[in-house]
């Protein structure tokens, strides 16, 4: 059995079953973007309820199976319309950066492309780079994925304090991978099951484009989804032919590269993951 | 980006593992056509999803490379003005002609 890490997923809406399933195939690390809740919140309070969720239960969840759980804050581009509200929550978000499990600013970006989406993902941008954290970014869904992936990348390669490096585009596709890479950021490819990519694409672009700042994900959410998609692209690695090498590159060492950019991101031995 | 020699199962060996696959997936996409014109009211020939839909099983029968990307990009908004406000949460899978 091969370790692998899941750069996305969001634990919150999974059962304790499925981290027996994720510890029993191999994941040693989850990280976990801040999401939507399948309703728009109405105060800054309710995230504050939602970031402890994220930096005290959920790890403590996670390391009964040897899973150690980081997690990125923000509020979601789903609620990034409302202007007054993403302005509560961003003058809360710095009092839980210093804790052990959060990684950075995330995952923020654009879901129908307005006006005021962008400006709420400016002002996150901003606040990474005054608290020097890492990013992570989700581009749109479907119709939206191109001119939001566009507009987030112009954005970012427009403002010099931005280190590509330190910034991962997730969610990229065939239409979009291209400009990601090209600006030097990190790319992510998540594995679902119908509106993002399959297995079998996410490992054709990985053979066109080569291994290099190119990470898979589950994304798994209360959506369809798949808490195993990374197992099962790895067995779909394996069939196509694929080295042991270059599967560890994709979904273990690159993923290791990026997070430890945040000194707060170490993989513990398994035995000291268990007790946490 | 490498094309030539990047996929690394011979062409003999990707029917062997996946032309029953993609047989069924082509019989789905049959009969969802046929069960869209055996439909009980026709009232969305016109539905920009069905347009695009149509003009990605053209793109499809090329036999010229980049077909994903190009079928991506025909079922994209391709305009770059932002919206001027949230009209919903969800995409639809296809531009609206008054936003290409």
């Amino acid at each position: 059995m091969m370790n692998y890490i899941d750069l996305h997923a969001h634990m919150v809406s999974r059962t304790t079953d499925d981290y027996h399933a994720m510890a029993l195939t191999g994941c040693v690390a989850v990280t976990e973007p801040a999401f939507w809740a399948g309703y728009d919140r109405v105060s800054a309070s309710a995230f504050a309820d939602y970031f402890k969720h994220l930096t005290e239960f959920e790890p403590q969840r996670a390391a009964k199976y040897g899973i150690q759980h980081y997690t990125w804050l923000c509020l979601n581009p789903k609620e990034g319309e409302d202007r007054a509200l993403a302005r509560e929550v961003l003058a809360i978000i710095p009092q839980f950066l210093e804790r052990p499990n959060v990684l950075g600013i995330g995952e923020i970006g654009l879901n129908r492309v307005t006006r005021n989406e962008l400006a709420t993902f400016i002002d996150h941008v901003e606040l990474a780079l005054e608290h020097n954290q890492l990013i992570h970014i989700h581009t749109p869904h479907l119709e939206d994925k191109y001119k939001g992936t566009k507009a987030i990348v112009e954005t970012l390669a427009s403002n010099s304090r931005i280190d590509p490096s330190r910034v991962l585009v997730d969610h990229v596709e065939e239409h979009t991978i291209r400009m990601v890479l090209e600006h030097g950021f990190w790319a992510g490819l998540t594995l679902y099951p119908m509106t993002k990519v399959s297995p079998s694409r996410a490992i054709d672009m990985l053979e066109m484009y080569g291994t290099e700042r190119l990470c898979v994900a589950s994304a798994c959410d209360w959506g369809p989804s798949q808490p195993l998609a990374i197992p099962n692209c790895m067995f779909e690695m394996r069939r196509r032919g694929h080295s042991q090498q270059w599967i560890h590159e994709v979904v273990y060492a690159n993923p290791s590269r990026f997070l430890s950019q945040n000194p707060k991101f170490r993989l513990a031995p398994l035995e000291q993951a268990l007790v946490g | 980006m490498q094309i030539e020699g990047s996929c690394p199962r011979t062409q003999r060996e990707l029917i062997e593992l996946e032309f029953i696959e993609h047989r069924t997936k082509i019989l789905d996409i049959a009969a969802f056509l046929d069960r869209f014109d055996r439909s009980i009211e026709h009232n969305a020939n016109d539905d920009f999803r069905i347009k695009a839909f149509r003009e990605a099983l053209a793109a499809l029968n090329s036999s010229e490379f980049g077909r994903v990307e190009r079928i991506q990009m025909l079922l994209s908004d391709l305009s770059s003005e932002l919206r001027a406000e949230r009209d919903g949460q969800s995409a639809y899978g296809a531009a609206k002609e008054s936003e290409q």
